[in-house]
């Protein structure tokens, strides 16, 4: 996914505009796929999250219907899930921005008379990729868990109540959500970052602006596509997440998100139907979420 | 939808590429009928072929049977010499729910799920009689069953025994770190006391939690109960949780939060206790709730679309002997359902057969409890109801 970033940031070449045989033969796998992996599971989605159960059925037997119900008995249920899953997302998408701009810059822009730096810093920050992100979540639990060395510490310097605790709070996910979305983050934004034109930034000081004003006139602007692409990429699979939030990762009982509940009444309550509307009630929401977002950078023409 | 996916199809036969897309075709076609809901009728057991395949699959949870250093399953080794069929034994069971999830696609067609042996817990097993999706044993191949504990020859669930058998069983009752919990605790509302606020976790296994916390309750779990004392249990477990005194609810990894400390005081499974005692030094204790603890048992399943029943039934006979049966209880320290293993196991060592994990006596079985079997519409509401809570609000 990170490298679908890098292309929606370099400029495409205007296609042909006579769409030749040869042309069509070769999108034709490329559609069957989309067709096969994405129209017919969505249909298949669409079907299931309308079916009803089975009269004097069994657990996990359902019937097909129209049972627009459905969407509002899970809305009504997991409203707080659903807030919930949108306000983590937002906040990790807020301070992997915070933390991998100034990270981005630095790659991109300071360290370019060191190409060797450049590279070394960009393989750590990729370098995480080597290893499961469940085994790295894991670990982050097993560094929050009450009896560590971290939490000890925090305890000591009185930045935590004595019976605090870190994992299975809204912190721990945040956190882990923030962590794990880094990469994503600075990725995009160093791509765009890398191809700052600094005479700008030279232009804009030789006009009397502060440092201040030529990042906020200049650079931000110039860096435009990487934020947004960097915002697609931590927001969207944030939302969904099930992971951080699980219990048996960093979440608790009372940090939930969506896709837990997702994954619960799908596996475990073999409620299909609740499963299917609230998977597309998060799909509808971050389309439209996602829509307005780049409508109001102004950035579609790079989508 | 259909047509256009011919369509696609047919046009594609052009470049090897396209090919293998319309191979993707066979697959979705597949997958969709997949997703076809079970039908009224059960399917019907698939051939066997035992007789001309000599190999078996096994799946089972994790710690679950006797292991040396080198990661054999020495009673397994031994069952492959006596018998010639090679078993192939996986852990691929981690939680019933789970593993349900998996395979009951392929179950409600009748297709082969890549085992022809599984071990599930009671009211899986139930859950998968009620929809036919086990076969039945062929008794003559089952001369050891006869070793079967009386206790467990009944079950509501299938009585005589006709499409299961134990395999282990065990307690769910309450542990607690014996540093930090020095005094220990005695009952399940000894997990509710303040100092232990935000360091209790429960199994998400519904049926010990909600059990231990209704025997408490003073509620015989096996009898007559209905709703009301089902949702008093609930009550009692929804206000613990939203006050923050119980903090983790988990599957088979409530071991990791004993481990690493965040959680000091727990319903747990008898066995893992000795095991984690075993790893990490011995820190834990195991104790039967002063109000009864609950039973339950995993048991032996043919799926439905096994083509190998005739050796699954060799190996279950195989493992119903009482020496083998004490060998492995005599690892997994869990309950074995066979009769004379306890006498086998006093040849190996004595202090094993004393020990009431393993081999318990008329008092301790006189205080552990078998979840009554649900109905599916129980199931269904109690599972829900369950599931809310743990998912908070």
């Amino acid at each position: 996914m990170a490298f679908s970033a890098f292309a929606t940031a370099t400029a495409t070449e205007q296609a042909p505009r006579r769409a030749s045989k040869v042309a069509l033969l070769l999108l034709l796998p490329g559609i069957a796929y989309l067709m096969l992996f994405f129209l017919v599971p969505l249909f298949s989605l669409v079907i299931t999250s309308l079916q009803a159960p089975a009269e004097f059925g069994d657990i996990g037997e359902f019937d097909n219907a129209f049972r627009w119900e459905n969407y509002t008995t899970v809305i009504g249920q997991y409203s707080a899930q659903i807030l919930r899953s949108f306000l983590y997302a937002v906040l990790a998408t807020i301070f992997a921005l915070l933390f991998s701009y100034p990270l981005a810059y630095f790659i991109g822009v300071r360290a370019r008379p060191y190409p060797l730096l450049q590279k070394l810093i960009l393989v750590m920050v990729i370098a995480p990729f080597f290893i499961s992100f469940l085994l790295r979540t894991l670990a982050w639990k097993q560094i929050l868990s009450d009896e560590s060395p971290v939490v000890a510490g925090l305890k000591a310097l009185s930045l935590l109540a004595p019976d605090a605790f870190l994992t299975g709070t809204p912190f721990a996910v945040v956190f882990g959500l923030t962590y794990n979305f880094i990469p994503f983050m600075t990725l995009p934004l160093y791509a765009s970052l890398e191809r700052l034109d600094t005479r700008y930034l030279e232009a804009g000081s030789d006009l009397y602006s502060t440092p201040f004003t030529t990042f906020r006139t200049v650079t931000i602007p110039l860096s435009m596509p990487g934020i947004v692409s960097g915002v697609l990429l931590t927001f969207i699979p944030a939302a969904g997440d099930y992971v951080n939030a699980s219990r048996e990762f960093l979440g608790g009982t009372g940090t939930t998100m969506i896709g837990n509940v997702i994954e619960s009444n799908f596996l475990i309550s073999l409620n299909y139907p609740a499963a299917a509307s609230l998977s597309i009630i998060l799909m509808a929401v971050i389309l439209v979420l996602v829509t307005a977002y780049v409508k109001r950078s102004g950035t579609e023409d790079l989508l | 939808m259909i047509q256009q996916l011919i369509a696609q199809a047919r046009r594609s036969q052009l470049s090897r590429r396209t090919l293998m897309s319309g191979a993707g075709l066979g697959a979705a076609a597949l997958t969709l009928a997949g997703c076809a809901r079970a039908d009224a009728d059960a399917p019907a057991p698939a051939e066997d072929n035992s007789a001309n395949d000599k190999t078996l699959n096994w799946d089972n949870w994790a710690a679950y049977i006797d292991e040396d250093d080198d990661g054999n399953y020495p009673t397994l080794v031994g069952f492959e010499a006596e018998t010639g069929i090679k078993a192939t034994y996986s852990v691929a069971v981690d939680d019933n729910n789970s593993y349900y999830g998996k395979v009951k696609d392929q179950l409600a067609l009748g297709q082969d799920i890549g085992a022809d042996l599984v071990c599930l817990t009671d009211w899986m097993v139930g859950r998968l009689i009620r929809f036919g999706y086990v076969q039945e044993f062929d008794q003559a191949n089952l001369p050891n069953a006869k070793n079967l504990t009386p206790s467990l020859q009944n079950p509501d669930f299938d009585p005589g025994r006709t499409l299961s058998l134990p395999w282990q069983g065990g307690f769910a009752g309450i542990c607690w770190n014996k540093e930090k919990v020095p005094g220990g605790l005695e009952s399940v509302a000894d997990l509710w006391k303040s100092e232990l606020k935000g360091r209790v976790g429960v199994l998400s296994e519904m049926r010990d939690t909600i059990g231990l916390i209704m025997l408490d309750n003073g509620v015989d779990i096996s009898g007559d109960w209905s709703d009301d004392e089902f949702n008093a249990a609930m009550e009692i477990f929804e206000k613990q949780v939203n006050d923050g005194q119980i903090r983790n609810i988990k599957g088979n990894s409530y071991l990791e939060d004993l481990k690493n400390g965040d959680t000091l005081a727990a319903i747990c499974w008898s066995g893992d206790i000795t095991v984690i005692n075993a790893e990490a030094g011995d820190k834990w204790e195991f104790a039967i709730p002063s109000a009864g603890a609950t039973l339950w048992n995993d048991n032996f399943v043919v799926p439905i679309g096994s083509q190998r029943k005739a050796n699954a039934e060799a190996l279950i006979n195989y493992y119903y002997q009482p020496e083998v049966a004490a060998e492995v209880a005599a690892w997994v320290n869990y309950i074995t359902p066979v009769v004379g293993a306890k006498e086998a196991a006093m040849a190996i060592d004595p202090e094993l057969a004393e020990n009431q994990l393993i081999f318990p006596n008329d008092d301790t079985l006189s205080n552990a409890y078998v979840f009554r079997t649900l109905s599916g519409a129980e199931e269904s509401t109690y599972g829900s109801a369950f599931q809310a809570v743990v998912l908070g609000s």
